[in-house]
């Protein structure tokens, strides 16, 4: 700062950014949400090159670089590949922690796919642990259709 | 590749907070820094690229807040989003591409201003994820205990880079975090997401750096030593989380043997002197030790824990502190090539690593390391 102005306060403005989006999930998602939501199912899709069974389903295969067409459903049974127990009421976080994040790899998937554990006592959270989707009661075709996952 | 160096660097110091300096204010400050350094002007000047993002500065096209601070004015002035050295590859491409001449970089953030927490949620597929409520830190947590069942890597080993780095930083005037620590006090700080205590992560932190980039011909125009590019690689790794295995990091060590051949580097292990990496979190400096080919898979645990990568060390890693000593989001990739610039020209002082010659600077961007530049910098020809 130039010297002159040393010793001025600096003035915080206060502001912030709401902007409220309506975005179109895609044919894709919304197969797969509303198979949440109706159906109580995980739906995946596969590659017909590769053979990759992608979970949550997306349009193309990014290793073929071609359009995915089969669709199929997964789990309802899965293993965590990966897990961690969130300590810290961080600013993201909507749930009263701890809560345990986990990558979740369904049965019959070849991708995992990120959500919650529902454990009673989040240490006992580990990778390889089995586990199963609990489906909320009102389900409104969101992701959180699932509310987590619990041990199998 | 055409021979061009970096002739000049500037930057702020970084600070969890700079209440007195606006985006525009840090970004004169590097970038006068940097022409100072450098011994030019901004005259000399061809071609600007500022690095920011817009989400973290709260504005649309955030490149504009500091563009005359930049010296953009009838200049032809690119942005770029993510990480610094992002921002130096593209200076850098339109450099080669013939068009420019002299090329300065800046990049900026101020994570005091905002709440990363929430920035950093917004990384993730909206429609998929994002409410689910992961952000930056708990995602980084699964990483780390996925990479540390993989691997067998101890919470004790992270903890050491944690002691190290904030140790390192006891010589650095820029680093916001300089502490004299213990193992211990990593364990005891707070656990944030389980296995990242308080320690284990980088701080909130406000700061920018410039760097000039000039090809061959046009180097001799700066008064300072000049510093290599040998060798610069970009690739990318998957979006979503689980489509990777996050125990590993392919991208990194695509993008570092394509920069190590580049540079004509055949066993970074032994031909790099230094190297200043994405220290975001304690584990993923160990993981990008790895994925540089700078220790064997699995061991850059134990060979931190023999002090390998410490000032003194064969091999040392983030002598400046790194970003756990400081974290200005964007920026940081920049700062970790200014550093390595330090080195070069032995301008480290008491964290001067003895016969530098070359430098790895790692630059990342994404959650749990999705992208990732490598930068082979080295002193001479
Ligand atoms: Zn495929």
């Amino acid at each position: 700062m130039c010297a002159d102005l040393s010793g001025i306060e600096p003035v915080i403005y206060k502001s912030g950014i709401n902007v409220p989006y309506h975005w179109w999930a895609g044919d894709t998602a919304s197969a797969f949400l509303t198979a949440l939501r109706d159906r109580q199912t995980i739906t995946a899709i596969k590659c017909g090159s590769c053979g990759m069974v992608f979970v949550p389903p997306r349009k193309t295969c990014p290793q073929c670089f071609t359009p995915n067409t089969q669709w199929l459903e997964v789990g309802p049974l899965g293993t965590v590949t990966a897990f961690t127990v969130a300590r810290k009421q961080l600013a993201a976080i909507k749930d009263t922690v701890p809560v345990v994040f986990a990558l979740v790899k369904l049965d019959g998937a070849s991708t995992s796919m990120l959500h919650k554990l529902l454990l009673q006592n989040p240490s006992l959270a580990k990778a390889g642990m089995r586990v199963k989707p609990r489906f909320a009661q009102d389900r409104t075709g969101t992701i959180l259709d699932i509310q987590g996952f619990e041990p199998a | 590749m055409d021979r061009c160096a970096i002739i000049g660097f500037g930057m702020t110091a970084i600070e969890a907070r700079k209440p007195g300096s606006t985006f525009a204010d840090m970004v004169w400050e590097a970038v006068n820094k940097a022409l100072d350094d450098a011994g030019i002007t901004i005259k000399d000047v061809e071609n600007v690229i500022t690095t920011s993002n817009d989400f973290f500065d709260g504005r649309t096209i955030s490149c504009m807040a500091v563009g005359d601070a930049s010296g953009v004015r009838e200049k032809n002035c690119s942005c770029t989003e993510g990480d610094g050295t992002f921002g130096a590859f593209y200076g850098l491409s339109r450099i080669l591409s013939g068009a420019y001449g002299t090329t300065l970089v800046t990049a900026h953030s101020k994570g005091s201003e905002s709440v990363s927490s929430l920035i950093t949620n917004a990384a993730f597929d909206p429609i998929y994820e994002r409410a689910l409520g992961l952000d930056a830190i708990t995602a980084a947590a699964l990483q780390a205990n996925a990479w540390m069942k993989a691997t067998g890597a101890t919470s004790e080993q992270l903890a050491m880079v944690s002691v190290k780095n904030h140790g390192n930083a006891r010589h650095n005037p820029y680093a916001q975090l300089p502490m004299e620590i213990t193992v211990k006090d990593v364990l005891e700080s707070e656990m944030i997401a389980d296995p990242l205590h308080k320690l284990d992560c980088s701080p909130v932190s406000d700061g920018a750096c410039a760097i000039l980039i000039a090809r061959e011909g046009l180097v001799k125009k700066g008064r300072k030593k000049p510093v290599w590019i040998g060798g610069v690689n970009f690739c990318s790794d998957a979006y979503f989380l689980g489509d990777r295995d996050l125990a590993k990091a392919p991208a990194l060590t695509k993008a570092a043997q394509k920069a190590y051949s580049m540079a004509g580097v055949a066993n970074p292990a032994k031909e790099i002197q230094a190297a200043e990496v994405y220290d975001a979190f304690t584990h993923q400096e160990l993981m990008w030790i790895e994925a540089l080919g700078l220790a064997e898979a699995g061991q850059a645990g134990a060979d931190l824990a023999k002090g390998r990568f410490a000032l003194g060390g064969a091999l040392p890693v983030n002598p400046s502190g790194g970003l756990l000593s400081g974290h200005p989001v964007i920026a940081a990739g920049l700062y970790r090539m200014a550093e390595a610039v330090r080195q070069l020209r032995g301008e480290a002082g008491a964290a001067q690593v003895d016969g530098a010659k070359r430098v790895v600077v790692q630059g990342m961007n994404g959650l749990c390391g999705q992208s990732h530049c490598v930068w082979v910098l080295e002193s001479g020809k």
